[in-house]
């Protein structure tokens, strides 16, 4: 869910249209999708940050590389090479091209290895987070009534409850992992997709169309999901877009507060918060992880920015063309 | 549930049937937020208390002013809105209190054509599976065959089968339309509601979609209700029309009586809205402008709910409500509901109503158009 896929078999809408086979679309239609990317693809900043995006996630796939390359695996300490001899950090070199940390360990494979910790949980934790929140206000705003009354008050609840806190009290707890990280961002932050969405079917069970297909005697579930969902794709995607970075940036938080992954496993929060105390004799240690974390989360704010551009048609750049 | 009322219909049903007949149906929206501890909320009277019958191949023409509830009506026979009291009865059977799941049989039956070409079609979805749809809801026809078929409808409703890949947003207005007429016409249906089928369209296309209406209506048997708020629409496709007013028909006729014994006051300033082609003629005709609003359908006025506004109204019309009956000696298929009902050649610009203001205010001059 990261960015629609950039192909133009982004049909979305996919399921009911499965009859056609694709020689049969002789006289193609273009679907909002594919016109959306078209505007999207016009978007020099946007494909720059996709450009950013699909290179983090090679570096992610191909974090082993980084260990070939330089010879030197994640949780390796290299206590005679990698730590000077009062015991500190070793600044970048030919054989540590980003430094090392406190432990002697390559900044630089951590940082490949990090990446894919960022990026799962960014994407499965805004996954989960879309799909609650897609399906909870789709149920809301197309029943309306006592139905959207109790998901609304569940929406406030989520809402404003103190996230870090429950988040603290869980892995207090359970102890922290992996899937404990992304089940507490997938629980908590779905309640703002849920609004937005909510917001849209409200608007669009007025709609004709929906009228239409409840005269064919359509059901509830098919209505929502055949005739409502397209609709409402378009928000949740730019949303989604946008809340990978946030989702990126919550996980990092909590590694740096000691709530996310246990050590020694390399994760971009983790990494900033064991760099504190040598911010002042290493800043490599601390502006490497930070570096590659507000690059991350550029990319994907920038790319959201473009997503949105696109699928909005009161977009200034869109009037120039 | 159903059979609770008196069904006077059920024994004689079997002679002549009308597909269609309404029995005192009435639809209120509740307004304003819902307490549980407010009693009587406001209310609007959408439909309040419409009786009428269609037969099997007619077309029944439903005009009135925007907001008189005829949209309603229409979402109230395709059981759209579960209806507040009155029954429906299609081809011999109530369906105002069926399941969801036993009028699903019964929505193969009754389709409905609605006025916004734009907001009736999906955005996202193809034109083919959207006229595709009513096989697929009702599980009708494999897919393969189901493309088929919906290109065989789109060939007939004038468009052009290839393109059944393309989405809404590639066609214009009047082929729109033809979808919406398409997906109606799929599960052959013996009745389709038309809301405003072509106020959304520019005149010449229209003609068209009312001319591909009546050739449908010819090859299927079809039997429509159609709605508008053109009069020269409806009278150019309706055997007999009705004239809704503030959720309540005042007139009913055959459509040619309609416009030569015209009874009801509101009929009448319809009728002379009406533009008349000839120049000359047009600027001789009589005009007759009511004043006013239509009044608010929370508080609907007392008695005959015309009389605020009616240039021929009586005291008594403000007492009590006028049925629905024959005057003057017309037959029973023209019903008007009026205390005063115009005779023929009556001059209603010289009608004083006797609610005026003590001076005669000047008609023709004030007020709004109807």
């Amino acid at each position: 869910m990261t960015a629609p896929q950039p192909s133009p078999t982004v049909h979305v809408v996919g399921a009911s249209d499965a009859e056609e086979s694709p020689d049969e679309r002789r006289i193609q239609g273009r679907s909002p999708w594919v016109l959306a990317w078209g505007r999207l693809r016009r978007d020099r900043i946007a494909m720059i940050s996709l450009g950013v995006i699909v290179l983090i996630v090679l570096i992610a796939i191909f974090a082993p590389v980084f260990t070939l390359l330089t010879g030197h695996g994640p949780n390796d300490q290299y206590r005679l090479t990698g730590l000077s001899p009062q015991g500190l950090p070793v600044a970048p070199n030919h054989e540590f091209w980003l430094g090392t940390d406190d432990l002697g360990r390559d900044i630089l494979v951590r940082i490949a290895y990090g990446a894919r910790i960022s990026l799962l949980v960014g994407i499965v934790a805004t996954v989960i987070t879309v799909a609650i929140g897609v399906v909870v206000g789709i149920a809301a705003g197309y029943f309306g009534g006592v139905v959207d009354t109790l998901l609304a008050r569940l929406v406030d609840v989520v809402l404003s409850v103190p996230f870090l806190l429950v988040a603290i009290a869980l892995v207090s707890i359970t102890g922290p992992s992996l899937t404990v990280v992304i089940l507490v961002i997938g629980l908590f932050s779905w309640a703002s997709v849920a609004r937005i969405v909510r917001g849209q079917v409200l608007s669009l069970r007025e709609r004709e169309f929906v009228e239409a297909a409840r005269s064919l005697g359509a059901s509830d579930t098919r209505i929502m999901f055949v005739d409502v969902l397209p609709n409402v794709l378009a928000p949740v995607i730019v949303y989604t877009s946008l809340l990978v970075p946030v989702v990126i940036l919550t996980e990092a938080t909590l590694s740096f507060l000691s709530l996310g992954l246990p050590p020694p496993t390399a994760d971009w929060g983790g990494m900033i918060s064991e760099a504190v105390p040598y911010y002042q004799t290493s800043w490599w240690f601390v502006i490497f992880p930070g570096a590659a974390l507000l690059i991350t989360t550029l990319a994907f704010n920038l790319f959201g920015d473009g997503v949105r551009d696109a699928f909005d048609p009161r977009s200034e750049r869109l009037l120039q063309q | 549930m159903t059979t609770t009322s008196p069904a006077p219909a059920a024994p004689r049903a079997a002679q002549e049937e009308p597909l269609l007949r309404l029995t005192d149906v009435r639809k209120y929206f509740p307004v304003g937020s819902s307490r549980l501890w407010e009693r009587d909320r406001a209310v609007v009277h959408a439909v309040d208390g419409v009786s009428l019958t269609v037969a099997r191949g007619e077309t029944l023409g439903l005009v009135g002013e925007t907001g008189c509830g005829k949209s309603t009506l229409a979402r109230c026979i395709a059981r759209l809105y579960d209806l507040t009291s009155g029954e429906v009865w299609f081809d011999g059977q109530d369906i105002s209190r069926l399941s969801r799941r036993r009028m699903r049989p019964v929505r193969r039956d009754v389709q409905m054509i609605f006025q916004d070409p734009y907001g009736s079609l999906n955005p996202h979805r193809r034109v083919g599976s959207i006229i595709g749809d009513p096989f697929a809801i009702h599980g009708i026809e494999s897919r393969r065959s189901r493309r088929q078929a919906a290109q065989e409808l789109m060939e007939r409703v004038g468009l052009n089968p290839e393109h059944y890949n393309r989405f809404p947003a590639e066609f214009s207005g009047g082929q729109r339309q033809r979808i919406g007429l398409a997906r109606a016409l799929a599960l052959r249906p013996k009745l389709i509601v038309c809301d405003e089928p072509v106020s959304a369209l520019d005149v010449s296309i229209q003609a068209q979609i009312i001319n591909l209406l009546a050739d449908l209506q010819q090859e299927f048997g079809l039997t429509y209700v159609f709605i508008s708020h053109d009069l020269s629409v409806v009278r150019h496709v309706s055997d007999r029309i009705a004239v809704m007013y503030l959720g309540k028909i005042v007139e009913l006729a055959p459509t040619d009586e309609l416009f030569e014994l015209t009874r009801h006051p509101y009929t009448r300033s319809l009728l002379s809205a009406l533009p008349a082609p000839d120049p000359d003629t047009a600027d001789s005709r009589e005009r007759i402008v009511l004043a006013g609003d239509v009044p608010n359908p929370t508080r609907p006025p007392s008695g005959c709910r015309f009389h605020p506004r009616c240039p021929k109204a009586h005291l008594d019309c403000a007492a009590s409500e006028p049925p629905l009956l024959p005057v003057l000696g017309d037959g029973a298929e023209h019903p008007t509901a009026c205390f005063y009902p115009l005779e023929p050649g009556e001059d209603l610009s010289l009608a004083v109503s006797e609610f005026a203001p003590a001076a005669e205010r000047p008609r023709g001059g004030t007020g709004d158009t109807p």
